[in-house]
């Protein structure tokens, strides 16, 4: 008989649906293509002008209808793709989903082609106030849709029939892995037997990638874009600006099986610990993203020594992989230099609020596919990050588990642990 | 029956027009036809209830961390300590260290003076995003980003108060706010926490903040009104308010353990999305209603209506449906904070149960009046445009 309950004696909570988007394509097919091609998605910016810009590359998708329509229309789009495709694997019904929605994606703000448009159309009094004349003329209630933080998630409420109030999230660059942490949480409850967690974001504009870009976070290696994600590597310089969205399927064991469904994997444990030493950057020690790490393992009932593989956070920026490496080699101590790291953003670039859904994803992936996606572009290792980061060439290998990570400006740090059987 | 995993309340901080704390706020709605405080000229033809005077040092010990933030993210900050004061959790490591944080959250303020250049701007250039390349990389102060981002509202509370438990930032208007109380207290009664900080705020003063409501015509202008008496009025009926509220639940075992203060117990916590373009809006408030478990007799109900007009006309409608319900719309006196809005429900409705009193009537032509002591208070946040909830807040 299958055990249903977890070490906590909580329902166990499978994967049934993966569905995924990145500037390397649409679907689980051809971004595993890519990914394990070692092909990288960075590419010029076309969506504007990159004039006065530092940053000219991005992972931006530019190949969705809403693309060139603002990060509201986009996001949504990116989220209904990739929810899309989970649930279409799941086999439940895809107008009739029947559990809770959480969603990650990016803070909505007024668009400035918006903006621009609303105020040149009149031409009485200046700012704000000619600003607030105009909207409150407006008959249409598209571009107020646009600046409220609950839409999106109302919207792919409606289109897929999920119960309740959705929640839409944002933990910063750890938000995805966060939509996938409350799904599991809701599960083990009781309150539902299956949940819809996506990661989306498609908010690459002009203004955000200048606010990145302002903070230094982002590379400036603009004349091969493909090699500017180089994490783990001595001359990373910033992360990639990059859009993408992840969903998953969750179910508990128990009910999947009940109607027949295929199991993709486990979701096995999940670990959370905010940092309070600074808005951007780290505590030294690295104690909050170990404390999560470890958080993570506990949940799951596996000791360190029974992970088999980390999708790193790996972003190419400085800081973030000196923590990320300090806190996996306090965490797995010697066996760290010897266990595979990879980072997904090599190829796909930082997708921020969507980065732990589509990382999850492809964790899943590499379980189900036995091949550990590379960490491409390690052309120059940083010697202070002893690392075995599946360098530029994908690996076969047997991974019975993985560590996901991801750590937020702010603070806010979700590690997650998959695996590939139930037990 | 009290269950040692019963959610109850032990720390409350409040600001808004009214003042600061719990205790100002009722002295403040005790009081027989209370006038409220109001900014009528700053944001004609817009009417909003500003802050009060506030002193950021009594909660934000270092001005480095002030000149991080602006006003909201000051304002919420400032909302979380007052809670974790009132809970006696504040600089005690142990307790704030192992503490959940749910945070209910909008975005920051913009930069209005770079906006308005680029916006003048705009008038007489074509290449316009050349024209927000060359403004946005020259003019935006960089650390400005940080102060605009949703989550860094939770990511300031973690580095002024450190609470470090774990951090979530919901979005999604009047309903983050829901949500966020629903996910802390299932948290709580399920075992997952002991402790949780839960809240949010909104900072109103901003003409970005009225652009949020004004994109779909829901402000209400020309003279103030009460919430429950704008319909017909110009505009669409919401005058906002600026202000926070944050609660400490705590599971009642771990509230006993360390001998603090309950003010209340918070019993069911419900939500919904009704599809309000398909008519859905009446049955959901219905639904929610009866999933309430609401008790008999007599009660009190702290109704978070924002004015709007469909939205609280179907409120007002489903409340006097039922006669034993005496509704209190405070946003005719705080104006409605958005996000912040159902903690602030659920905080007045607890305060309530406390002084074993409930408040007068607010708008006496629209109210009736509550007798006697209110041993259970509802409340309520019907989004002025998408999601709904209420709580059932009982003596300890």
């Amino acid at each position: 008989m299958t055990n249903f309950r977890d070490h906590m004696g909580r329902p166990i909570v499978a994967v049934t649906g993966i569905g995924v988007v990145t500037s390397l394509g649409v679907g689980k097919a051809d971004n595993w293509a890519a990914l394990t091609s070692g092909k990288s998605g960075i590419h010029p910016i076309t969506r504007f002008p990159v004039d006065h810009l530092n940053t000219r590359i991005s992972g931006m998708v530019d190949f969705l209808d809403s693309s060139s329509k603002g990060a509201s229309p986009l996001t949504y789009e990116l989220a209904e793709t990739a929810a899309h495709e989970a649930v279409a694997e799941s086999g439940l019904d895809s107008s009739d989903f029947g559990g809770p929605l959480f969603l990650a994606s990016p803070p909505v703000e007024l668009d400035w082609h918006e903006r621009f448009s609303l105020y040149n159309s009149d031409k009485q009094d200046a700012g704000a106030e000619r600003l607030l004349r105009v909207a409150r003329g407006l008959k249409e209630l598209d571009i107020f849709e646009t600046t409220q933080f609950g839409s999106i998630a109302d919207r792919l409420a409606d289109r897929f029939g999920t119960r309740g109030l959705p929640i839409t999230l944002s933990t910063a660059c750890a938000s995805g892995a966060t939509a996938i942490q409350l799904g599991v949480e809701a599960i083990r409850r009781g309150e539902c037997d299956r949940a819809l967690s996506i990661g989306a974001d498609g908010s690459a504009t002009a203004e955000a990638l200048i606010r990145f870009s302002l903070l230094s976070a982002l590379s400036t290696h603009n004349d091969i874009p493909e090699k500017a994600s180089k994490p783990f590597s001595k001359d990373r310089d910033g992360f990639v600006l990059a859009e993408g969205s992840g969903a998953l399927v969750l179910e508990s064991l128990e009910a999947a099986l009940a109607r027949g469904a295929t199991v993709l994997g486990i979701l096995r444990g999940c670990g959370e610990k905010a940092d309070d030493f600074h808005r951007t950057r780290s505590k030294p020690d690295g104690s909050p993203a170990i404390a999560a790490v470890r958080a993570a393992l506990a949940d799951a009932g596996l000791s360190k020594d029974e992970i088999d593989y980390v999708n790193a956070h790996g972003t190419s920026t400085p800081e973030n992989d000196k923590m990320e490496h300090l806190s996996l080699s306090t965490v797995f101590g010697e066996r760290i230099g010897s266990m595979p790291v990879s980072s997904n953003k090599s190829m796909i670039g930082h997708t921020l609020s969507a980065a732990g859904a589509v990382e999850a994803a492809f964790s899943l992936m590499t379980m189900r596919e036995s091949v550990i996606p590379p960490t491409i572009n390690y052309d120059n290792p940083d010697p202070a990050i002893v690392l075995d980061v599946v360098p530029n060439k994908k690996r076969n290998a047997e991974v019975r588990s993985v560590l996901s990570n991801s750590f937020g400006f702010g603070g806010q740090n979700t590690c997650l642990v998959m695996a590939r059987e139930p037990v | 029956m009290s269950n040692p995993r019963d959610v109850v309340i032990t720390g409350i901080g409040l600001v808004s027009s009214l003042g600061e704390g719990p205790d100002a706020h009722w002295q403040k709605l005790a009081q027989p036809g209370l006038q409220p405080v109001l900014e009528t000229a700053r944001f004609a033809p817009y009417t909003v209830h500003p802050l009060p005077e506030i002193d950021w040092n009594l909660q934000i010990a270092k001005r480095g961390d002030q000149r991080q933030m602006e006003t909201w993210q000051r304002l919420g900050t400032y909302a979380a300590g007052l809670a974790l004061d009132d809970a006696g959790i504040k600089g005690n490591d142990e307790l704030c260290t192992t503490m959940d944080m749910v945070v209910a959250a909008g975005g920051g303020e913009r930069d209005e003076a770079v906006d308005a250049a680029i916006l003048a701007a705009s008038e007489s250039r074509n290449d316009r995003d050349v024209l927000l390349n060359e403004k946005l990389t020259t003019e935006l102060r960089p650390t400005l980003f940080l102060a605009q981002l949703s989550n860094l509202l939770a990511g300031n509370i973690s580095i002024v108060h450190k609470v470090t438990g774990s951090s979530r930032t919901f979005m999604g208007e009047e309903g983050a706010g829901v949500s966020a109380v629903e996910t802390a207290a299932a948290r709580i009664r399920s075992g997952q926490s002991t402790h949780v900080l839960v809240g949010g705020a909104f900072q109103t003063e901003h003409s970005d903040m009225l652009l949020g409501y004004e994109l779909a015509g829901y402000l209400h202008r020309g003279p103030w009104k009460p919430v429950w008496q704008r319909q017909g009025a110009e505009g669409g009926g919401v005058v906002s308010g600026s202000g926070g509220a944050f609660l400490v639940l705590e599971q009642r075992d771990h509230a006993m353990s360390r001998g603090r203060k309950i003010y209340a117990e918070l019993g069911p916590v419900v939500s919904g999305r009704a599809r309000r373009s398909r008519g859905e809006l009446d049955a959901e408030i219905a639904g929610l209603l009866s999933q309430a478990a609401l008790p008999n007799g007599r009660l009190l109900a702290m109704s978070g209506a924002s004015g709007a007009h469909a939205a609280t006309t179907a409120e007002k409608t489903a409340l006097d449906a039922v006669e034993t319900i005496a509704a209190r719309g405070f946003s005719t006196l705080t104006g409605h904070m958005k996000e912040a809005q159902f903690p602030f429900a659920v905080a007045l409705a607890a305060l309530a149960v406390d002084r074993k009193a409930a408040y007068p009537v607010f708008d006496a032509a629209a109210e009736k009046p509550f007798e006697g002591i209110p041993a259970s208070v509802l409340a309520t946040a019907i989004g002025y445009h998408q999601f709904e909830g209420m709580a059932l807040v009982k003596s300890a």
